[in-house]
């Protein structure tokens, strides 16, 4: 079950932790995987880790123009073999409240949480519908379905990815490529490890399932969705966030 | 029947898996050849990398027929 030898992977902010997790179950269960990273030497140390020869590291600023474009072609040359599996995990956050949010915190996370996993999805589509086969894997947030204060940015963004994900879902479905969303509610990463004890314990309770999740929770789930089993599931939003928000 | 005619044909016959018979000029890419309309896009997105011309979505549009399409970048080419 949910194997996927000989298939190609391409996953876009590798370096971090969620990004690192799901590069790492989706080699370990067999697949060719490109890591894609601002920090370049950072993406190389971990496709080095990962080893076997299936792993390979590929920078872009996701940030740029035309640097989606460029990352499919440029993962697709370094892998040998064209996509079956994207997941766009890659994203920032410019957090503020509205009323101090300038234009250029909205147009950054509008582009890179947005607009380049659409350019990364758009440059992908083309070979998997060539294919009759492919899988696209989007990451999104909690914060999409339920907002959060000082983050109106960031959840118009992630709101926007799965919509766009079943948009998506709707055009290429009769071609065998499925389009899904993971969306994760508070994951252990350096950001929630700076939390005071009162919040973090705060944040805690309002979890059914009593702790925050593991990079590992996330990943399995886009596992799941990237494998053959999954093959008549589309976009679907599968929210991993311990049971906080039950949509 | 023009080099672009048959790479034309060429090109449906590849995509769409008819047989080379049905691709007449006044075959229909959806009513007569099966196709559905992201077949259509991908069709023209095969004909601006073939020929190296750019279909914008208004013309795109009109190109229902294998001789739409022929005409099209025929006139691409002559311009």
């Amino acid at each position: 079950m949910f194997r996927l030898d000989g298939k190609t992977a391409l996953v876009t902010g590798a370096s971090g932790g969620i990004g690192s997790a799901i590069a790492g179950i989706l080699h370990a269960q067999g697949a060719r995987v490109v890591l894609s990273g601002t920090r370049e030497s950072v993406i190389q140390q971990q496709a080095d880790k990962l080893g076997e020869g299936r792993a390979f590291a590929a920078a872009a600023n996701l940030g740029d123009a035309g640097a989606a474009d460029a990352l499919v072609a440029k993962a697709e040359e370094i892998a040998g073999a064209p996509l079956d599996i994207l997941v766009n995990n890659a994203g920032l956050t410019r957090d503020t409240l509205a009323l101090r949010m300038k234009d250029e915190d909205w147009n950054q996370v509008l582009d890179v949480d947005l607009a380049a996993p659409f350019r990364l999805c758009r440059a992908t589509l083309k070979g998997m519908l060539r294919r009759r086969a492919g899988r696209i894997v989007n990451i999104a947030s909690i914060i999409g379905a339920t907002g959060n204060a000082g983050q109106a940015n960031y959840a118009a963004a992630k709101a926007g990815m799965i919509g766009m994900s079943k948009s998506l879902a709707q055009e290429v479905g009769s071609r065998g490529v499925t389009v899904n969303v993971v969306a994760p509610g508070f994951i252990v990463t350096p950001m929630t490890d700076a939390l005071p004890d009162a919040q973090r314990e705060k944040l805690q309770a309002s979890i059914p399932l009593g702790r925050l999740g593991q990079p590992s929770d996330v990943a399995s789930a886009v596992l799941y969705l990237a494998s053959d089993e999954a093959a008549w599931i589309t976009g679907c939003t599968l929210h991993v966030n311990g049971g906080m928000a039950m949509i | 029947m023009s080099e672009i005619a048959d790479k034309v044909k060429k090109i449906v016959v590849e995509h769409l898996g008819v047989e080379e018979s049905k691709v007449t000029p006044e075959a229909s890419f959806i009513d007569d050849l099966g196709a559905d309309s992201l077949d259509t896009v991908e069709l023209v997105m095969a004909f601006e990398e073939a020929f190296n011309v750019e279909i914008p979505e208004d013309a795109a549009e009109k190109i229902t027929t294998v001789k739409d399409a022929i005409d099209y970048i025929e006139k691409q080419k002559v311009a």
